[in-house]
């Protein structure tokens, strides 16, 4: 059987940020797919790139930053309608404020932001900015592909409150995105996300400022509408437990470079990159030896300014072999049937630095 | 490894702070907030005290009325002093606080705003010195390069600014600071939760290493569960203002004997993808502490509520030695902490 053409297609993606002080490569050749209806997991250190790889997805990048090179292939939607086909479009050559990148980031991806205040707008109802929302961009939702009516939208944002668990729909919908606890914005937040029924979902660090048991629910319910709607997800955490319950597959990236990707399991139970072993174990548990020193990754990440040169991960490694990781950048090979590794210790490919 | 040999260094019994809600023009008093209502517990000297509970449950509060940073609305704090005496904090007025502020001291949670970006890390972390009468900037400077030596960070650091810094490396200097007065008490407020886990685990390390070196007491408050587990001697569970369960580390995580202590640790997502741990999530929100439910708190959320528990408030009972629960079933649950 073959498997499904990929939804989402990043090939050795560069982003980089001009600055007074030097140049960061914020992202510095990433490549990962995303299939049709799978959650992939990107984890990473605070700094890694996670968030700057999305903002290039979405053409969402800042000055000073660029997409200096790569492809970000995305198989978008021909039209609103049920009989419309498909065709692959490379994101990383559309214009940020034209058209067709406003269309996709309308209707075919989504993203939950990091800062949840900055979802809404704080002077209209959280209600309003999902139905203008969907008179923009909700086509999709009539078989004919044809424009919502007001009052349409508006049923239709009452019954994503319902379907994300936000009690008294009618009501909630016409409050203000402060005047609702954590645990509510989050939920309206994905309501929002989902209005346009995109077809890829980003979801970075959604549930970091919230509590565990908030958290669950949240999970629980990304879950659910995940299998009710068929929506791919890339979600972005540096929590291994959230990663662990919510990813079919894994990317770790680590400086702006992916480390090792692979199916959630062997990641796991199998992780074959230092850096990925390293993380695994640096995490306490509830099951393990308590009050006693976790083992660490030694040293710190290197200023964005100080890149290492040769392997990203060198400095920290304990398996360094001299001169080779040292000087020559290994690149992301097939080291098993799903998996891929970047490190000498599984194959001698490297990267022009 | 316990410390339950030592005397009490810190005693708080019926610890009460009460907000006022007030309304309309004339800011009439309608009501009262019980951010914290009837807590009490002890810390033995050198012990860890792990407090967990979800956000706005009355932590922050508990730990700032520790530090007389507020005036409890009542109940006692009672610290033992260096001559041995039990003396108690909650009524002192400024300046009988004085002599004890260089003994209890905080690390907060967010190492980005706790510290003051225009200052270096010399004024950052000799600040309480100066606070406390060490007014020779030569003593200082020594002491302040011995601190970021203890905390792992080069002393060269010390004319930098904060922003010149990591997460991880702010919250070692964050650290440095709460510990220039030699205190025996440190009051930690979610200390790790803002850091990525590499960070984290490298932070918890360094407190544990602390704790044994300097004989340090710790209150240390935190919503991850793990974290507790692996930082603390005793855990106390806090929710809508009261404690619900407190008892040693191992006898909780074994077997807790209340519903939501249970719940919480359910509710954090498992490290492996084969435990699929998430589907049995506890339903409802916190209710608010200006209007709390009847009966059990945890009632409306519990699934075990029965007739008594919409009714009656269960007291905070001893259920084992060193085991105490607020839960009318506390004695025949089976609780598991694994799955729903
Ligand atoms: N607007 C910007 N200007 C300059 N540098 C930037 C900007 N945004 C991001 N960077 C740099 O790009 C790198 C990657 O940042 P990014 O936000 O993607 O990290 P992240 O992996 O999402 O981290 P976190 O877990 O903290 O959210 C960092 O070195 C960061 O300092
Ligand atoms: N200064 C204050 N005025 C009024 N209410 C407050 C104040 N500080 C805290 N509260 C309330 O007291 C309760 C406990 O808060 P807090 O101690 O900060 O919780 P936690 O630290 O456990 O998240 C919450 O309901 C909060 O809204
Ligand atoms: S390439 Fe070398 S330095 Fe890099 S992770 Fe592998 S062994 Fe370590
Ligand atoms: S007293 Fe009743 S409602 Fe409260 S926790 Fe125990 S069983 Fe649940
Ligand atoms: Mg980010
Ligand atoms: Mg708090």
């Amino acid at each position: 059987m073959n498997p499904a053409p990929p939804l989402l297609s990043v090939r050795d993606l560069h982003v980089s940020f001009a600055m007074d002080e030097g140049l960061v490569r914020a992202v510095d050749g990433a490549s990962f797919d995303v299939l049709p209806g799978q959650t992939v997991g990107i984890v990473g250190e605070s700094g890694c790139g996670k968030s700057v790889t999305m903002k290039a997805i979405l053409q969402l990048v800042e000055q000073p930053g660029r997409i200096a090179s790569g492809e970000i292939l995305f198989r978008r939607r021909t039209g609103p309608a049920a009989t419309d086909g498909e065709e692959v479009v490379d994101l990383a050559r559309l214009p940020s404020r034209g058209v067709e990148m406003r269309a996709i980031r309308g209707a075919e991806i989504a993203l939950i932001p990091q800062e949840p205040m900055a979802a809404f707008s704080p002077v209209h109802t959280v209600g309003d900015q999902i139905v203008e929302a969907l008179q923009l961009h909700g086509r999709q939702w009539r078989t004919d592909g044809g424009p919502l009516s007001r009052k349409d939208a508006r049923q239709i944002t009452v019954d994503l409150f319902r379907d994300v668990g936000i009690s008294m729909p009618e009501q909630r919908i016409d409050a203000y995105s402060w005047q609702l606890s954590g645990g509510l914005r989050q939920r309206a937040m994905i309501a929002m996300a989902l209005s346009c029924k995109p077809r890829l979902l980003i979801a970075d660090e959604p549930t970091t400022a919230i509590d565990v048991t908030t958290q669950a629910q949240v999970l629980g319910l990304l879950r659910e509408l995940q299998r009710k709607y068929g929506t791919a997800i890339i979600f972005i955490t540096h929590d291994l437990g959230v990663i662990a319950q919510m990813a079919s597959y894994v990317v770790v990236m680590y400086l702006g470079r992916i480390m090792e990707e692979g199916p959630v399991d062997d990641i796991f139970h199998a992780p074959k990159h230092p850096y990925t072993r390293a993380l695994l174990r640096s995490i306490p548990s509830l099951y393990g030896r308590a009050r006693v020193a976790l083992p660490v990754i030694t040293g710190s990440l290197p200023h964005p300014f100080n890149r290492p040169a040769g392997c990203p991960f060198h400095p920290r490694c304990g398996d360094v072999i001299p001169g080779m990781c040292t000087t020559r950048v290994p690149s992301l090979q097939n080291i098993a049937a799903r998996q891929q590794a970047s490190c000498f210790l599984y194959h001698d490919k490297a990267d022009p630095a | 490894m316990t410390a339950q040999a030592g005397a009490p260094l810190l005693e708080v019994r019926g610890l009460r702070k009460y907000f006022p809600i007030v309304k309309g023009m004339f800011r009439r008093v309608v009501g009262q907030v019980r951010a914290v209502d009837d807590v009490s517990f002890t810390i033995q000297e050198g012990e860890t005290l792990g407090l967990v509970g979800e956000s706005g449950c009355g932590k922050t509060t508990t730990s700032r009325c520790i530090l007389r940073a507020m005036a409890p609305s009542g109940g006692q704090i009672l610290f033992r002093s260096r001559q041995g005496a039990m003396v108690d904090l909650a009524p002192m007025v400024r300046a009988e606080l004085r002599p004890f502020r260089p003994e209890i001291q905080m690390i907060f949670q967010d190492p980005f705003s706790s510290l003051n970006p225009r200052m270096t890390l010399l004024d950052n972390v000799g600040e309480p010195l100066l606070i406390n009468g060490m007014r020779n900037r030569r003593e200082r400077t020594d002491r302040v390069a011995e601190l970021l030596r203890l905390v792992g960070l080069r002393p060269e650091f010390m004319h930098r600014f904060p922003h010149a810094f990591s997460g991880g490396q702010r919250q070692r200097i964050g650290i440095a600071r709460a510990l220039s007065t030699n205190p025996r008490l440190v009051v930690a407020d979610e200390p790790v939760s803002a850091l990525d886990v590499s960070v984290q685990a490298q932070v918890l390390n360094l407190l544990l290493e602390l704790q044994s070196r300097l004989h340090l007491t710790f209150l240390f408050v935190a919503h991850d569960l793990s974290v507790v587990r692996h930082i603390s001697d005793r855990v106390a569970v806090m929710y809508v203002g009261q404690l619900v369960e407190l008892a040693p580390t191992s006898a909780i995580f074994e077997r807790p004997r209340h519903p939501y202590t249970a719940a919480l640790m359910r509710a954090v997502p498992v490290p492996d993808p084969r435990a699929s741990n998430i589907g049995g999530a506890l339903k409802g929100e916190v209710p608010s502490p200006a209007a709390p439910p009847s009966g059990c708190y945890f009632h409306p959320r519990c699934r075990f509520a029965d007739e008594r528990c919409r009714r009656d408030a269960p007291p905070l009972r001893e259920i084992a030695p060193g085991h105490f629960a607020r839960c009318h079933l506390a004695e025949q649950l089976n609780l598991d902490i694994r799955q729903g």
